[in-house]
């Protein structure tokens, strides 16, 4: 039965009719190791999925008068355009220090988040669980929980909160066909490629899935920072173009010292 | 308690046992004859196989039937030209005084030199930069010290290198033989003949040596210089590059936005490289040597291009490129890691590999130039006695900067007539070359020198 097939491989709760009706309709191709042959059964060539999203804590201090725990804070995953990832994402698992209660949180819907008090930095591992009809193994990211600011001048104050974030894209290359359908028009997801127009991918299939929610008007977005690539863009043109030039010129020096070795032997043979 | 009596009571008895019986099994060893006691013991105890030297044998051998006395006695040697009376102890046998030269004499050889007559001189020796008196006072003291080069440099009057000194008389020499010489001498046989052809020789090798290593060195970083602006050829090849407009539109967007025109035609070539490479599972480019997994992150990913890019160049080089990218203030991984940000900074990471193996082709070429111009001539201008050092910084400053005074430097380069250690062709740092005239201990040509070029 593909059902628990599919449940051996990833060990997690099978949830989801919906998601097992699509996936018995297409053949799913057995997982194996990411840098082996890859079986391209019911997968879409030549076409990727990227998904940006942003990773990161936000922690408030509680003030002079908090005990043990000194600050509140958040954990999450969320995506960078503050879309609901629930499209792509089945659960989020975050691993807390070992001195937490129950150190393995699961967060099973949108928003992806995670929120406790303690008075610890810590590296918190991150697992992200696509949905079955992904077919994609769990991804693993690490944050470290920050909880005071580094600048150490300026006293805490419970109003503004140290928020630490990270970008980054899952890309998903040649994904399956069970889920593009469902990805490809979704506004969280950037789709680069040529989807093949033949198939019958059913588009729009919202109506399956529970409502997500998206991190729009989270009570947290105020404090969400803007990541944009064009300061990075802008920098790593600029180095481009001078290593350019600096390459340029001394190939002409490579040139004219040749000539001049050419001529030396020249004469004097 | 016990132990107590082990040790005070039982013990003491056992040990009167055990004295006792200890008299009787090792008897002491005879001592045989000749030898002693230690050495036969040695072997063991037993008397040897092999029979060891006979005593009678070293008695004193029977006298020698000549008499030998020594005596303090004076002797002359042809290798002296001026009658030197010194004395020394000579075994005397039977009253006879030994015979025939001194025993060192023939040891003396010395080398046949030539000499102008002032025509020869005015007609085919006269050179710019080597006055009458110099040439004479070289031949002089070639003669005087058997073309002992080391010497006559050290002892000549203005200060010139070994090799200038040599160039001089050899070629000298060599055109008066020559002028000398009627139609049938066979010159080659000649001994200057031989020397000079064997140090063009040696020369001739140690260049082409030289251009074999670098004919090695300069094919290597071809295949990073070439690919990649120019030539899309395994475009044609897969058939995935039907997605392609869409990240070349992005990308030129960008580019043209922020830079001027001649870069944005070489961004569209370079992304349609890399953009294939990640998408793509079945039909990877060969540029790009690590599959991309399934899922990944961009970050990590790009993390994995780079070490695949970089590191076979090696752990220095790499670690230059890091440190280039500190100095421009590009951050290792960058902070947004889109397809296009990635693909610029992975760009950019060749081509700082691309400059970096530049630079040290052009620093290979101006070694060579430097040994090349010290061949032929000797010397244009006055040079210093010592010979002059590189000395090269490495120094935290932009690229860019560096690139116009290097530029400038190797254009006044041939003036200077430098010379180059052999451990230089070994620096691979992003060098200034640059004239010390106080020669300072080579070893100052640290990394950490900074403002040195002052």
């Amino acid at each position: 039965m593909s059902q628990a097939v599919v449940g051996k491989k990833y060990g997690i709760e099978q949830t989801e009719v919906s998601a097992i009706q699509r996936m018995q309709r297409v053949k799913i191709a057995r997982l194996v190791d990411d840098n082996d042959k890859k079986p391209m059964v019911g997968r879409i060539k030549g076409v990727e999925i990227t998904v940006p999203i942003v990773y990161g804590s936000i922690s408030f201090w509680l003030g002079k008068k908090a005990a043990e725990s000194t600050h509140k804070w958040t954990t999450y995953v969320r995506s960078a355009t503050n879309e609901d990832l629930s499209v792509l994402i089945k659960k989020v698992v975050f691993q807390l220090h070992p001195s937490f209660e129950k150190p393995t949180r699961t967060a099973d819907a949108a928003p992806f988040e995670l929120s406790e008090s303690g008075w610890g930095e810590f590296e918190i591992g991150i697992t992200i669980y696509f949905h079955p009809d992904v077919g994609e193994k769990p991804m693993e990211l690490f944050h470290h929980l920050k909880l005071y600011a580094d600048d150490e001048t300026i006293p805490q104050t419970t109003k503004k909160p140290v928020v630490v974030e990270s970008y980054d894209e899952i890309v998903l290359s040649d994904p399956m066909e069970a889920s593009f359908g469902r990805l490809r028009n979704h506004p969280a997801v950037r789709v680069t490629g040529n989807p093949p127009s033949q198939l019958a991918l059913p588009v729009g299939e919202n109506s399956l899935e529970r409502r997500g929610c998206d991190t729009k008007d989270h009570a947290l977005a105020q404090w969400f920072l803007k990541h944009s690539e064009t300061e990075d863009m802008n920098s790593l043109t600029a180095v481009r173009q001078q290593v350019y030039a600096a390459a340029a010129k001394l190939k002409k020096d490579l040139g004219s010292l040749e000539g001049e070795i050419l001529r030396i032997r020249a004469t004097t043979r | 308690m016990g132990d107590a009596m082990d040790i005070l009571g039982l013990m003491k008895l056992g040990d009167r046992g055990s004295v006792e019986s200890r008299k009787t099994p090792k008897d002491v060893v005879k001592k045989p004859d000749g030898v002693h006691r230690e050495v036969y013991a040695l072997t063991g105890g037993l008397p040897p196989i092999m029979p060891t030297l006979d005593p009678a044998s070293t008695k004193k051998r029977p006298a020698p039937t000549k008499k030998i006395s020594w005596q303090w006695l004076s002797f002359s040697t042809t290798a002296r030209t001026d009658n030197l009376q010194l004395y020394h102890w000579v075994q005397v046998m039977d009253g006879l005084q030994p015979s025939g030269d001194y025993a060192f004499a023939k040891y003396n050889k010395g080398v046949n030199g030539v000499r102008y007559t002032d025509e020869e001189y005015n007609q085919l020796l006269v050179d710019p930069n080597w006055s009458r008196e110099e040439t004479d006072r070289l031949f002089d003291m070639c003669e005087q010290f058997d073309l002992r080069f080391i010497i006559i440099a050290d002892r000549f009057s203005s200060p010139c290198t070994i090799e200038e000194l040599k160039h001089r008389y050899y070629s000298a020499a060599k055109s008066i033989i020559q002028a000398r010489a009627g139609p049938n001498d066979d010159l080659s046989e000649h001994a200057f003949f031989k020397v000079i052809a064997e140090a063009r020789r040696i020369t001739e090798t140690r260049l082409k040596a030289k251009d074999i290593e670098e004919a090695q060195v300069s094919t290597r970083p071809a295949r990073h210089v070439d690919t990649t602006p120019t030539s899309p050829t395994f475009s044609s090849t897969t058939g995935d590059i039907s997605f392609l407009p869409v990240p070349v539109t992005v990308a030129c967007t960008t580019s043209v936005q922020v830079t001027p025109v001649h870069i944005s035609s070489s961004a569209p070539p370079s992304t349609p490289v890399l953009t294939p490479a990640p998408a793509s599972g079945s039909a990877a480019p060969p540029s790009v040597g690590p599959r991309p997994p399934r899922v990944y992150l961009r970050g990590a990913w790009l993390t994995q291009q780079i070490h695949f890019v970089v590191s076979p160049s090696g752990v220095r080089t790499a670690k230059r490129v890091d440190q280039i990218l500190e100095e421009y203030r590009v951050q290792s991984k960058p902070n947004v890691p889109t397809a296009t940000v990635c693909a610029e900074h992975l760009e950019l990471r060749r081509e700082l590999l691309n400059l970096l193996q530049l630079q040290k082709q052009v620093q290979y070429k101006e070694t060579e130039l430097a040994i090349l111009r010290d061949n032929p001539c000797a010397g244009s201008s006055a040079t210093p006695n010592t010979p002059k050092r590189f000395h090269r910084g490495l120094e935290n400053e932009r690229v860019s900067t560096r690139a116009t005074p290097a530029a400038a430097e190797s254009e006044d380069f041939p003036g200077s007539g430098e010379r180059v250690t052999k451990r230089e062709y070994k620096r691979k740092a992003l060098a200034r070359f640059q004239e010390t005239p106080t020669s300072p201990p080579y070893h100052k040509r640290g990394r950490k020198l900074k403002g040195s070029e002052s």
